[in-house]
Protein backbone atom coordinates (compact mmCIF):
# COMPACT_ATOMS: atom_id res chain seq x y z
CA UNK A 1 0.00 0.00 0.00
CA UNK A 2 1.15 3.55 -1.08
CA UNK A 3 0.85 6.61 0.46
CA UNK A 4 -1.55 8.77 -1.90
CA UNK A 5 0.56 11.47 -3.01
CA UNK A 6 -2.67 13.70 -3.40
CA UNK A 7 -2.66 14.15 0.28
CA UNK A 8 0.31 16.69 -0.57
CA UNK A 9 -1.40 20.24 0.58
CA UNK A 10 -4.27 18.83 2.04
CA UNK A 11 -5.46 20.96 4.81
CA UNK A 12 -7.73 19.45 7.88
CA UNK A 13 -9.97 21.33 10.09
CA UNK A 14 -9.00 22.99 13.28
CA UNK A 15 -8.74 20.41 15.95
CA UNK A 16 -11.43 20.94 19.21
CA UNK A 17 -9.82 23.86 21.79
CA UNK A 18 -7.01 21.77 23.90
CA UNK A 19 -6.92 23.87 27.49
CA UNK A 20 -3.69 23.39 28.85
CA UNK A 21 -3.66 23.03 33.00
CA UNK A 22 -0.95 23.27 35.60
CA UNK A 23 -1.03 19.70 36.54
CA UNK A 24 -0.55 18.28 32.45
CA UNK A 25 2.46 20.98 32.14
CA UNK A 26 4.10 19.31 35.79
CA UNK A 27 2.78 15.62 34.83
CA UNK A 28 4.96 16.36 31.17
CA UNK A 29 7.77 18.01 32.93
CA UNK A 30 8.74 14.62 35.14
CA UNK A 31 7.53 13.06 32.23
CA UNK A 32 10.33 14.75 29.62
CA UNK A 33 12.97 15.05 33.39
CA UNK A 34 12.71 18.55 33.81
CA UNK A 35 14.28 20.05 37.17
CA UNK A 36 13.59 24.11 35.82
CA UNK A 37 11.66 26.22 38.18
CA UNK A 38 9.03 27.53 35.70
CA UNK A 39 8.11 24.20 34.50
CA UNK A 40 6.89 23.45 38.18
CA UNK A 41 6.54 26.62 40.03
CA UNK A 42 4.02 29.30 39.60
CA UNK A 43 6.25 31.77 41.29
CA UNK A 44 9.13 31.11 39.47
CA UNK A 45 6.85 31.16 36.10
CA UNK A 46 5.40 34.51 37.56
CA UNK A 47 9.10 35.53 38.58
CA UNK A 48 10.39 35.05 35.06
CA UNK A 49 7.67 37.22 33.06
CA UNK A 50 5.06 35.00 32.60
CA UNK A 51 1.26 34.18 33.12
CA UNK A 52 1.38 31.05 34.62
CA UNK A 53 3.73 27.68 34.38
CA UNK A 54 5.71 27.57 30.99
CA UNK A 55 5.42 24.10 29.42
CA UNK A 56 8.46 22.42 28.36
CA UNK A 57 9.67 22.66 24.73
CA UNK A 58 8.10 19.71 23.56
CA UNK A 59 4.89 20.26 25.24
CA UNK A 60 2.97 20.88 21.42
CA UNK A 61 3.22 17.08 20.90
CA UNK A 62 0.39 16.78 23.40
CA UNK A 63 -1.92 19.57 21.28
CA UNK A 64 -0.26 18.01 17.88
CA UNK A 65 -1.26 14.44 18.58
CA UNK A 66 -4.85 15.23 17.36
CA UNK A 67 -3.68 16.13 13.90
CA UNK A 68 -1.52 13.09 13.47
CA UNK A 69 -4.65 11.37 14.71
CA UNK A 70 -6.79 13.16 11.40
CA UNK A 71 -4.06 12.07 9.25
CA UNK A 72 -4.04 8.28 9.95
CA UNK A 73 -7.91 8.21 9.98
CA UNK A 74 -8.30 9.65 6.44
CA UNK A 75 -9.38 6.98 4.52
CA UNK A 76 -7.72 7.90 1.26
CA UNK A 77 -4.52 8.85 3.27
CA UNK A 78 -2.88 4.77 2.32
CA UNK A 79 -0.82 5.19 5.76
CA UNK A 80 -0.17 1.82 7.10
CA UNK A 81 0.39 2.61 10.95
CA UNK A 82 1.96 -0.32 11.78
CA UNK A 83 5.07 0.66 9.47
CA UNK A 84 5.16 4.28 10.65
CA UNK A 85 8.10 5.02 12.39
CA UNK A 86 9.22 9.29 13.50
CA UNK A 87 11.41 10.46 11.16
CA UNK A 88 12.45 14.23 12.05
CA UNK A 89 10.87 16.58 14.31
CA UNK A 90 10.51 20.39 14.70
CA UNK A 91 9.00 23.11 17.01
CA UNK A 92 8.87 26.56 15.96
CA UNK A 93 7.79 29.22 18.56
CA UNK A 94 6.17 32.58 18.31
CA UNK A 95 5.94 32.09 22.07
CA UNK A 96 6.00 29.45 24.56
CA UNK A 97 2.72 27.76 25.88
CA UNK A 98 1.84 28.58 28.97
CA UNK A 99 -1.02 27.27 32.00
CA UNK A 100 -4.25 28.49 30.75
CA UNK A 101 -3.75 28.50 27.21
CA UNK A 102 -7.01 27.61 24.72
CA UNK A 103 -4.81 25.48 21.82
CA UNK A 104 -6.25 25.10 18.32
CA UNK A 105 -4.45 22.80 15.82
CA UNK A 106 -4.97 23.03 12.16
CA UNK A 107 -2.81 20.35 10.12
CA UNK A 108 -1.49 20.81 6.57
CA UNK A 109 0.32 17.98 4.97
CA UNK A 110 3.08 19.69 2.96
CA UNK A 111 5.40 17.49 1.90
CA UNK A 112 4.70 13.48 0.38
CA UNK A 113 7.84 12.33 -1.22
CA UNK A 114 8.73 8.52 -2.49
CA UNK A 115 12.48 7.75 -1.44
CA UNK A 116 14.27 4.11 -1.92
CA UNK A 117 10.70 2.44 -1.49
CA UNK A 118 10.01 4.14 1.67
CA UNK A 119 7.55 7.39 1.73
CA UNK A 120 7.98 10.31 3.72
CA UNK A 121 5.32 12.88 4.85
CA UNK A 122 5.52 16.07 6.22
CA UNK A 123 2.73 17.43 8.45
CA UNK A 124 2.83 20.88 9.59
CA UNK A 125 0.40 21.72 12.34
CA UNK A 126 0.17 25.11 13.27
CA UNK A 127 -1.41 25.78 16.40
CA UNK A 128 -2.94 28.99 17.71
CA UNK A 129 -4.20 30.58 20.78
CA UNK A 130 -8.01 31.32 21.59
CA UNK A 131 -7.32 34.94 19.62
CA UNK A 132 -6.16 32.92 16.71
CA UNK A 133 -2.41 34.18 17.53
CA UNK A 134 0.20 31.98 16.22
CA UNK A 135 2.07 30.14 19.13
CA UNK A 136 4.27 27.04 17.74
CA UNK A 137 4.18 25.21 14.71
CA UNK A 138 5.12 21.61 14.83
CA UNK A 139 6.37 19.64 12.01
CA UNK A 140 6.83 15.96 11.92
CA UNK A 141 7.75 13.98 9.19
CA UNK A 142 6.90 10.48 9.26
CA UNK A 143 8.43 7.77 7.15
CA UNK A 144 6.10 5.29 5.96
CA UNK A 145 8.49 1.44 5.38
CA UNK A 146 7.83 -0.11 2.20
CA UNK A 147 6.79 -3.55 1.59
CA UNK A 148 10.15 -5.16 1.40
CA UNK A 149 11.17 -4.26 4.60
CA UNK B 1 20.38 35.51 32.45
CA UNK B 2 23.32 34.48 29.79
CA UNK B 3 25.05 37.12 27.62
CA UNK B 4 25.49 36.36 24.45
CA UNK B 5 28.72 38.33 23.57
CA UNK B 6 30.39 35.97 25.99
CA UNK B 7 29.63 32.78 23.87
CA UNK B 8 31.97 31.12 21.12
CA UNK B 9 31.09 28.80 18.73
CA UNK B 10 32.14 25.91 20.37
CA UNK B 11 31.72 26.41 23.44
CA UNK B 12 30.00 23.87 25.81
CA UNK B 13 27.35 24.87 27.59
CA UNK B 14 25.84 21.73 29.29
CA UNK B 15 26.57 18.06 29.90
CA UNK B 16 24.20 16.03 31.63
CA UNK B 17 23.72 11.94 31.58
CA UNK B 18 20.23 10.42 32.04
CA UNK B 19 19.06 6.87 33.34
CA UNK B 20 16.28 5.87 31.87
CA UNK B 21 14.42 2.71 33.08
CA UNK B 22 11.15 1.34 31.81
CA UNK B 23 9.20 3.42 34.48
CA UNK B 24 10.25 6.79 32.53
CA UNK B 25 8.84 4.92 29.63
CA UNK B 26 5.29 4.32 30.90
CA UNK B 27 5.12 7.79 32.61
CA UNK B 28 5.96 9.68 29.16
CA UNK B 29 3.12 7.37 27.56
CA UNK B 30 0.59 8.31 30.13
CA UNK B 31 1.85 12.09 29.99
CA UNK B 32 2.50 12.29 26.08
CA UNK B 33 -0.85 10.26 25.30
CA UNK B 34 1.84 7.62 22.93
CA UNK B 35 0.92 4.11 23.92
CA UNK B 36 2.19 2.27 21.16
CA UNK B 37 3.29 -1.18 22.65
CA UNK B 38 6.69 -0.89 21.33
CA UNK B 39 7.76 1.08 24.46
CA UNK B 40 6.36 -0.92 27.27
CA UNK B 41 6.04 -4.89 25.81
CA UNK B 42 9.10 -7.02 24.84
CA UNK B 43 6.81 -9.40 22.73
CA UNK B 44 5.43 -6.94 20.79
CA UNK B 45 8.88 -4.81 19.78
CA UNK B 46 10.73 -8.29 18.75
CA UNK B 47 7.27 -9.33 16.55
CA UNK B 48 8.28 -5.98 14.19
CA UNK B 49 11.98 -6.82 14.52
CA UNK B 50 13.40 -4.66 17.01
CA UNK B 51 16.08 -6.00 19.68
CA UNK B 52 13.15 -4.86 22.51
CA UNK B 53 11.55 -2.05 23.92
CA UNK B 54 12.69 1.46 23.39
CA UNK B 55 12.35 4.79 24.64
CA UNK B 56 10.02 7.06 22.56
CA UNK B 57 11.52 9.37 20.20
CA UNK B 58 10.10 11.91 21.83
CA UNK B 59 11.07 11.44 25.31
CA UNK B 60 14.65 11.37 24.32
CA UNK B 61 13.97 14.72 22.40
CA UNK B 62 12.54 16.05 25.10
CA UNK B 63 15.09 15.40 27.94
CA UNK B 64 17.70 16.54 25.43
CA UNK B 65 17.02 19.86 25.56
CA UNK B 66 16.57 20.03 29.47
CA UNK B 67 20.43 21.04 30.04
CA UNK B 68 19.90 23.97 27.85
CA UNK B 69 16.33 24.68 29.44
CA UNK B 70 18.44 24.98 32.83
CA UNK B 71 21.02 27.00 31.08
CA UNK B 72 19.51 29.58 29.54
CA UNK B 73 17.37 29.44 32.94
CA UNK B 74 14.02 30.13 30.99
CA UNK B 75 12.48 27.44 28.21
CA UNK B 76 10.63 30.37 27.05
CA UNK B 77 14.04 31.24 25.20
CA UNK B 78 13.19 28.33 23.24
CA UNK B 79 12.24 29.69 19.41
CA UNK B 80 13.14 26.77 17.68
CA UNK B 81 13.92 23.21 18.01
CA UNK B 82 14.78 20.33 15.35
CA UNK B 83 15.97 16.59 15.92
CA UNK B 84 16.05 13.67 13.18
CA UNK B 85 15.90 10.04 15.08
CA UNK B 86 18.49 8.25 14.05
CA UNK B 87 19.01 4.80 16.34
CA UNK B 88 17.01 3.96 19.01
CA UNK B 89 17.73 3.80 22.49
CA UNK B 90 16.94 0.57 24.04
CA UNK B 91 16.13 0.15 27.61
CA UNK B 92 16.80 -3.04 29.18
CA UNK B 93 14.17 -3.98 31.51
CA UNK B 94 16.45 -4.58 34.57
CA UNK B 95 19.27 -2.28 34.09
CA UNK B 96 17.90 0.50 32.58
CA UNK B 97 19.74 2.70 29.51
CA UNK B 98 22.33 5.82 29.78
CA UNK B 99 21.48 9.24 27.46
CA UNK B 100 24.35 11.29 27.65
CA UNK B 101 24.01 14.81 26.14
CA UNK B 102 26.64 17.55 25.35
CA UNK B 103 25.24 21.01 24.24
CA UNK B 104 27.65 22.97 22.23
CA UNK B 105 27.67 26.37 20.88
CA UNK B 106 26.87 25.81 17.12
CA UNK B 107 26.14 29.29 15.29
CA UNK B 108 26.01 33.10 16.84
CA UNK B 109 23.39 35.25 14.81
CA UNK B 110 24.82 38.62 15.95
CA UNK B 111 22.00 40.49 14.43
CA UNK B 112 19.18 38.89 16.67
CA UNK B 113 20.76 37.86 19.41
CA UNK B 114 20.08 34.56 18.77
CA UNK B 115 22.46 31.53 19.50
CA UNK B 116 21.90 28.22 17.65
CA UNK B 117 23.45 24.84 20.19
CA UNK B 118 23.84 21.51 18.65
CA UNK B 119 22.83 18.72 20.62
CA UNK B 120 24.90 16.22 20.89
CA UNK B 121 22.63 12.67 22.50
CA UNK B 122 24.49 9.49 23.13
CA UNK B 123 23.28 5.84 23.98
CA UNK B 124 26.17 3.39 24.14
CA UNK B 125 28.71 5.51 22.60
CA UNK B 126 26.60 5.81 19.60
CA UNK B 127 24.77 9.28 18.76
CA UNK B 128 20.85 9.21 18.29
CA UNK B 129 19.67 12.14 17.11
CA UNK B 130 20.87 13.91 14.18
CA UNK B 131 20.79 17.70 13.80
CA UNK B 132 19.83 18.29 16.75
CA UNK B 133 20.21 22.20 16.98
CA UNK B 134 18.20 24.55 20.09
CA UNK B 135 18.07 27.96 18.72
CA UNK B 136 17.28 30.25 21.59
CA UNK B 137 17.50 34.01 22.11
CA UNK B 138 19.35 35.80 24.22
CA UNK B 139 18.11 39.71 23.39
Amino acid sequence: MAVNPELQGRVFPPTAPYLVGREKIREFSRAVLSTNPVNFDVDAAVAAGHADLVAPATFPVVVQEATLAQLLAEPDAGIDFSRVVHGEQRFTYTRAIVAGDELTATLTVSSVKSLGGHNMITADSDIVDAQGTHVVTAISTLVVRGDED
Amino acid sequence: MVDFSSLTKGDVVAEETFHLTRDNLVRYAGASGDFNPIHYRDDIAQSVGLPGVLAHGMLTMGLAVQPVSNWVGDPARIVDYQVRFTRPVLVDGATGADVTVTATVGALEEDTQIARIDLTAKYNDETVLGKAQVRVTLA
